[in-house]
């Protein structure tokens, strides 16, 4: 860890956990989470005024358990990240006012950067620099989406995404259907293990020839799944729930790994990197390696408490804005909750961005040898 | 500052009198607003951040988006500079600015067709708990009284008295405090958000059952 890298603190609000982290260059110093997951379990989702609410409460607490966890004073950071979006526009909007106050306090700059792209970059903190170009595959509970990177920072370009529900949005309405209560992917995750993944045949959506390649549908066999269900109670039979746990599963971690390893292929990419809530999952993980082996791709997957949110990706990608050179946000910075996949930070409106091809070179030379 | 109502206020107060300040009246900018608004109160007053020694914020009741941001930046600011912040009801302010010697109440907006309001004795001494209400339920109560506020105005029926500020002023808000601070420093409340309201919370039906009959 050179004594130059930067020192930076990133800060996650924009779903129920209220995340944050500290990371020197590419070494993780601390990542405390506060998560009010429980509050909304009752409710089967995440209810947005409960989550702000707690974020409000957690915000700062947290923030100066992550800076005494990392034994550094806030004076000595680089910078201060913070989610700009997407995500649920309150609850964003707490982090990001908690960051712009932290940096105009201590005068440090201030980079509102893109979830999505956090996700991507969080890897490093595990497995070193990410690999130019680096496809991902982000699942969780909002998000479903093949992205190619070229530059973490300034290249984010997406190939595919779910047209209806996210991944992680089918095993909690699995999870619903089958009375495993609130969130679904790790109860379903440990049921299936002891279930037949091919005990029941369930769609695999939008995996036609004529289907678009990269695009995903969960929608479809969600129903498939509920209607199944239905039936077997219906004719008054008891549903063997391993065995529509480990089914369901493998229908959808067969087609998130076989679309993600085809776009490698197209693109000429040799790494898949595979972020978000649903990396956790066992067999994603499993079959994803397999698939890659096969393939000869190198497969990068982080340990499952970064792949949930959290404010270790956003330090993590801020302190590589920072190591780029790239232009700080200003202090009108907004929370967007749609902010595009394709904007990896959100620089203040006057700043120019230099010759990023050239500032990506000289930074690498200076930062990474 | 006080970011509990349309209104987006900062201002300076030097333990004399304000020194400078700022009030932007946008519902829906808080956020990007507030940050700007401080940074130009203490450049007119040719301060930077660090000679501040107390933050004051006014804790609501207010819609809860634009609350919280005020609430959030004084929290950071208090942790991050290392100085106290001190928790004003957003209503104390209007009363005060107000200057009003006689009973009165002050009303803002909640939305939802209901206003935030409480009583005064004067503009220093709120005799009720701030409350949230339909104008209609609480004008026979208030009757014969001014009512101070954007509450008022909304609702001339309930409260055919309305009176100056329309609006709440971090002027004023920090004006109280450092009254209050002189005195001894009694009579803050905790910075923490007033919302009257329980967060509007469905537990989601039963999941759809999409097998038609
Ligand atoms: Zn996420």
């Amino acid at each position: 860890m050179a004594a130059d890298e930067p020192l930076v603190l990133g800060i996650e609000t924009s779903c129920d956990e209220t995340g944050v982290g500290i990371v020197h260059g590419t070494t993780l110093l601390a990542d405390a989470v506060a998560s009010s997951v429980d509050t909304h379990a009752r409710f089967g989702g995440v209810v947005p005024e409960i989550a702000s609410r707690a974020h409000l409460e957690a915000m700062v607490p947290t923030i100066e358990r992550a800076l005494k966890t990392a034994g550094i004073s806030a004076k000595d950071l680089d910078g201060i990240a913070v989610t700009a979006g997407p995500g649920l526009a309150g609850a964003l909007l707490v982090g990001v006012s908690a960051a712009k106050a932290y940096a105009y306090a201590l005068g440090k700059p201030l980079y509102g950067v893109n979830h999505l792209a956090s996700h991507i970059c969080v890897d490093q903190l595990e497995h070193g620099k990410l690999p130019e170009p680096t496809m991902a595959l982000l699942v969780s509970g909002g998000h479903s989406s093949l992205l190619l990177s070229s530059d973490i920072t300034s290249d984010v370009r997406p190939m595919g995404a779910t047209i209806d529900d996210a991944a992680g949005e089918a095993f909690d309405k699995i999870a619903r259907v089958l009375d495993l209560g609130f969130p679904g992917g790790p109860v379903i995750d440990r049921l299936a293990r002891e279930g037949d993944p091919k005990a029941i045949a369930f769609p695999r959506g939008l995996s036609g020839s004529r289907d678009p390649a990269y695009d995903f549908s969960f929608s479809g066999l969600k129903t498939a799944v509920a209607r199944w269900i239905e039936a077997k109670r219906a004719a008054g039979e008891d549903v063997p729930v391993r065995d529509v746990a480990a089914s369901f599963q493998e229908a959808v971690v067969d087609v998130l790994t076989r679309k993600a390893v085809r776009a490698c292929k197209d693109e000429g990419v040799d790494h898949l990197m595979i972020g978000g809530g649903v990396a956790a999952n066992s067999r994603l993980r499993a079959l994803a390696q397999e698939r890659c082996e096969r393939a000869g791709i190198r497969l990068r997957v982080p340990r499952p408490g970064l792949c949930t949110d959290n404010g270790a990706m956003v330090a993590a990608l801020g302190s590589e804005m920072v190591a780029r050179n790239r232009p700080a946000s200003d202090l009108e910075l907004s929370a967007d909750s749609s902010l595009p996949v394709t904007d990896p930070h959100v620089p203040g409106a006057h700043a120019h961005d230099h010759d990023h091809d050239h500032v990506h070179e000289v930074s690498k030379e200076n930062l990474y040898s | 500052m006080d970011t509990a109502t349309p209104a987006v206020t900062v201002a300076l107060h030097d333990g004399e009198a304000v020194i400078a300040s700022s009030s932007q009246v946008d519902a829906r900018r808080h956020g990007e607003l507030l940050m700007p608004a401080v940074d130009r109160v203490l450049k007119e007053a040719g301060l930077k951040i660090d000679a501040v020694t107390g933050i004051v914020v006014g804790v609501g009741p207010g819609p809860y988006t634009g609350l919280r941001v005020g609430l959030v930046t004084a929290a950071a600011f208090s942790s991050a500079l290392g100085v106290p912040v001190h928790g004003l009801c957003t209503l104390d302010g209007l009363a005060y600015a107000s200057g009003l010697d006689e009973p009165f109440a002050v009303a803002t907006d909640a939305r939802r067709k209901e206003v935030y309001w409480a009583r005064y004795e004067d503009s220093r001494t709120r005799v009720t708990d701030a409350a949230v209400d339909r104008p209609a339920e609480i004008a026979e109560g208030l009757a014969g009284l001014p009512v101070v506020g954007a509450g008022a105005r909304l609702y001339p029926e309930a409260f055919p008295d309305a009176r100056d500020p329309e609006h709440q002023s971090a002027a004023a808000l920090a004006a109280l405090a450092a009254e209050k601070l002189a005195a001894g420093g009694d009579g803050f409340l905790e910075p923490l958000p007033l919302y009257l309201r329980r967060p509007d919370a469905q537990v989601p039906k039963n999941y759809k059952v999409v097998t038609p009959k």
